[in-house]
C-alpha cells in the first residue's frame, strides 16, 4: 500500500507550488498596500489631498506677499500750479514712493472713488493744497500724511527733532508664515476625515466590509491599515507643504522635524478618529459627507486656517481652542514658526489626545460592519 | 457522512415586525451541493447570511462542521469560502492583487495562480477589477472565496444577471469543487441551475421550507412528470375544468393566461383522450404542447406563484 499512498491525490497542477503559509502580519501587510494602491492608482484622490493645498498655499501666498515697496499714487486737480507742486513732491525725498499724475478734478475725483488713486491734491492756485481724502480707507490717511510730509520738506520746512528709520522685515512674521502651518493642519483634517470617512462608508455600500469580515481577517489589521495608509500621506503632505513654503516663500522651520511630525501624527489620529466616528454606522456616501461637512465647518472658520481666531469675541474663545484644529493649528505655527517645544504645549496635544481617543472608542462600540 | 451544516428553528425579524425568516430546519451533509431556491424576498440571502455568521438569527441554532458561531468564530472562517450577493471588489486592484489580498487572511491559502488558473482567471491575472465582464467579476468573487482553500462554498445567487455561457462556466467551477470533496450551499431563483447543479434543494418561501429533496424527487412528487398544455377556443369555465381533470391519467389542472396546464404521468394516454374531448364538446384546438415537468411546476404547485414573480 505504501505505492498507492505515495501517489498525490489528483489536486488541480501538479506543478502548484506547495502551500504557503501566512504569518500573523501577512493579511496587515497586504490590506496596506492594498489601499496604497488604490491611492495612487486615484488621480482625483491625488490632486484634493495633495495638489489641492499646494495651490491655495502658492495662490494665497503670491496674493498676500509683501510688496518690496509700498507705493502711493495720487491725482493733482490740473489747476494753475499743479505741475510745481508735482514737481516738489517728486524732488522730495519721499518723491520716490508717490506716484504723481495730473488729471482734471472730475476725472481724478471718479479714479479716487474707484480705488485707483489714494489721495486728490487740490492746488488752490496762490500756493496753497487741499487735500481730498476718505479716513474709512487707511491708504488714504497714509497718504495724505505722506504726501505732506514731501511737500512741507520739500518747501524747506527743517524737521525739529532729527529722526532715521531702519526697515524691518523678517520672515516668520508675514501672512504666508502664518498660513503654511493653517494649511497644513486644514490638509490633515480634510484628508484625515475623508480619507477614513469616505472610505470606509464607499467600503460598506459596496458590502466590500461585509466580505471582508467574511474572510479570517482581523478587524484590528484591517483599521490599522487604514490608519497605516493615512500616515503615509500626512507624510508627503507635510513634506510638500513645508518644501513648498521653504522653497517658495522662504519660510524658515524653526521647530525640529521631529517635533512637527509628532504633532502631524496626532492630529491624523484625532481627525482619523473622527472620520471613524462619521462612517460607523452610515449606509450612504451621502449620509458621511453630510457628517463630515456640518463637523469640519466650524473649524473652517473658527481654527485659524485662513486668519487669527483672536478677533472672535473673547468669550467664545476657549471653545473655539477646544477644538482639534484649533490646537493642532496653534501646535504646529508655535513649533514652525517659533521652534517651541512639545512640553511647552501640553494642553494642545492633550486636546488632540482626547478628540482621538475618545471617538476611537465611540466609533469601535457602534461601528457596523455589515 | 458527516454534517457539514445543520440549523434548527431559525427565527430572523428586522426591527421587531418584518419576519424573513421563520422557523427554518436545514441539514446539509458533507460533500453535497445543496441549493435553496426560491422567489425574490423569501428568505434566502437572510438564511445563507445567518449561517455564514454574518448575520445573528433571533432565535435558534446553527451548527456548521460540528461548530457554531461566537465560540469558534477564527476557525469557522478558515473553513468557509463565501461569495456575497452583488459584491463590488476594488476596481483600482488587479485580478491577482486582489485574489493575493484575500489569500493573505488564510493562514493556509492555496496558490493564487492555481486559483486564477482553474477559475480561468490568468489571462486577466493583471487586469484592472473595473475592466472585467460581469461573468469575470463572478468568477472572481468565486475566486476570493476560493483561495482560502475552504471545506465549505456559500454562493448566493452566484449567476444572477450573467449570460448563459458565463454561466455554465460557473457550474463547471462548482462541479470542480464538489469533485475535490467541498460541500456547497447556494440560492438561485433559477430552476435550471437548481435542476443541474444541487443534488438536494429546499424550497424556500415566506421564511420557511415548503419542500425538501432531490431534483427528481420534488418533480415526481407534483404527481407527474410531464406537463401537457393547451388552448381550446371559447375559452375554459369552471364546468371545463373538471373535464379535463377526468381525462386519463391527469394529476392536475392549472389555468394561466389562457392556456391550460395538465400535469400528467403517461402524456400518449392523456393526449388522444383530450383531443377527442376537444372534438366532442365542438370545440377549437389553438395550441398544443407537452413538456417535461420542472421545479417550476413543483413551485406553482406549491406556492400558487411562480418563483420570478417574487
Amino acid at each position: 500500500m505504501a505505492i498507492a499512498e505515495r501517489i498525490p491525490v489528483a489536486r488541480m497542477n501538479p506543478l502548484s507550488p506547495p502551500p504557503r503559509l501566512n504569518g500573523r502580519w501577512s493579511g496587515f501587510a497586504h490590506l496596506l498596500l492594498a489601499r496604497m494602491k488604490e491611492l495612487v492608482r486615484e488621480p482625483e484622490l491625488i490632486f484634493w489631498i495633495f495638489g489641492f493645498p499646494l495651490l491655495l498655499a502658492l495662490g494665497l501666498g503670491i496674493a498676500f506677499r509683501n510688496k518690496p515697496a509700498e507705493v502711493t499714487s495720487i491725482a493733482i486737480v490740473s489747476n494753475p500750479g499743479a505741475q510745481e507742486i508735482a514737481n516738489m513732491i517728486q524732488q522730495s525725498p519721499q518723491g520716490s514712493s508717490i506716484k504723481v499724475q495730473i488729471l482734471e478734478r472730475t476725472q481724478a475725483l471718479q479714479a479716487f472713488h474707484f480705488g485707483k488713486y489714494d489721495l486728490v491734491v487740490e492746488p488752490d492756485g496762490r500756493g496753497g493744497v487741499r487735500y481730498i481724502y476718505d479716513p474709512s480707507r487707511s491708504e488714504t490717511v497714509l497718504s495724505r500724511a505722506e504726501v505732506d510730509d514731501a511737500l512741507q520738506s520739500g518747501a524747506g520746512r527743517k524737521n525739529p527733532v532729527p529722526a532715521s528709520s531702519f526697515v524691518s522685515t523678517e520672515p516668520g512674521s508675514r501672512y504666508i508664515d502664518f498660513l503654511i502651518p493653517g494649511l497644513l493642519g486644514m490638509t490633515l483634517m480634510n484628508s484625515g476625515m475623508w480619507g477614513v470617512g469616505f472610505a470606509l462608508v464607499d467600503m460598506r455600500q459596496r458590502k466590500l466590509l461585509k466580505r471582508f469580515v467574511a474572510t479570517p481577517m482581523r478587524k484590528s489589521d484591517f483599521l490599522l491599515a487604514l490608519a497605516g495608509s493615512r500616515l503615509a500621506l500626512m507624510l508627503i503632505e507635510i513634506g510638500l507643504l513645508l518644501g513648498l513654503g521653504m522653497l517658495a516663500f522662504h519660510v524658515r522651520v524653526l521647530g525640529s522635524l521631529w517635533n512637527i511630525l509628532v504633532l502631524g501624527t496626532l492630529g491624523s489620529v484625532a481627525f482619523g478618529g473622527l472620520g471613524l466616528l462619521a462612517a460607523c454606522r452610515a449606509r450612504k456616501i451621502e449620509t458621511v459627507s453630510g457628517i463630515i461637512n456640518l463637523a469640519m465647518m466650524p473649524m473652517w472658520i473658527f481654527s485659524g486656517v485662513f486668519f487669527s481666531y483672536e478677533h472672535f469675541p473673547a468669550r467664545i474663545l476657549p471653545y473655539i481652542k477646544a477644538l482639534p484644529l484649533t490646537a493642532l493649528n496653534d501646535a504646529l505655527r508655535a513649533t514652525i514658526l517659533q521652534g517651541a517645544s512639545l512640553s511647552s504645549q501640553v494642553g494642545r496635544i492633550l486636546v488632540l489626545a482626547l478628540w482621538g481617543g475618545i471617538s476611537f472608542v465611540l466609533a469601535l462600540r457602534w461601528f457596523r460592519w455589515t | 457522512m458527516p454534517t457539514a451544516i445543520q440549523c434548527r428553528d431559525l427565527r430572523k425579524t428586522y426591527d421587531g415586525k418584518i419576519e424573513a425568516v421563520r422557523g427554518l430546519n436545514l441539514e446539509i451533509q458533507a460533500g453535497e451541493c445543496f441549493g435553496l431556491l426560491g422567489p425574490n424576498g423569501a428568505g434566502k440571502t437572510t438564511t445563507i447570511e445567518i449561517l455564514e455568521g454574518l448575520l445573528q438569527p433571533s432565535s435558534g441554532q446553527v451548527t456548521i462542521l460540528g461548530h457554531t458561531w461566537g465560540t469558534h468564530t477564527r476557525e469557522l472562517r478558515e473553513w468557509l469560502g463565501i461569495s456575497l450577493q452583488e459584491t463590488r471588489l476594488s476596481e483600482k486592484l488587479s485580478v491577482r492583487e486582489t485574489i493575493e489580498l484575500f489569500a493573505s487572511f488564510y493562514r493556509q491559502p492555496r496558490s493564487s495562480a492555481e486559483v486564477m488558473e482553474e477559475l480561468q482567471l490568468t489571462e486577466k491575472a493583471d487586469a484592472w477589477v473595473g475592466k472585467l465582464s460581469g461573468g469575470q467579476r463572478q468568477r472572481l468573487a468565486v475566486a476570493t472565496a476560493l483561495v482560502g482553500n475552504p471545506k465549505i462554498l456559500f454562493l448566493d445567487e452566484p449567476t444572477t444577471g450573467l449570460d448563459p455561457q458565463s454561466r455554465r462556466q460557473l457550474w463547471e467551477i462548482v462541479r470542480t469543487f464538489l469533485r475535490g470533496g467541498g460541500t456547497v450551499l447556494l440560492t438561485t431563483h433559477y430552476m435550471d441551475e437548481a435542476e443541474r447543479l444541487c443534488d438536494r434543494l429546499a424550497v424556500i418561501d415566506h421564511g420557511q421550507v415548503i419542500a425538501e429533496g432531490t431534483p427528481t424527487d420534488l418533480i415526481e412528487r407534483l404527481g407527474g412528470h410531464h406537463v401537457v398544455e393547451f388552448a381550446v377556443s371559447g375559452g375554459p369555465d369552471t364546468d371545463s375544468f373538471n373535464h379535463w381533470k377526468a381525462l386519463p391519467g391527469v394529476d392536475s389542472v392549472r389555468h394561466e393566461d389562457g392556456i391550460i396546464s395538465l400535469s400528467v404521468r403517461e402524456p400518449h394516454t392523456t393526449i388522444p383522450a383530450l383531443l377527442d374531448k376537444v372534438r366532442t364538446q365542438n370545440l377549437q384546438l389553438l395550441h398544443l404542447t407537452t413538456r417535461q415537468a420542472s421545479l417550476e411546476d413543483v413551485f406553482v404547485h406549491l406556492t400558487g406563484r411562480h418563483l420570478r414573480e417574487g
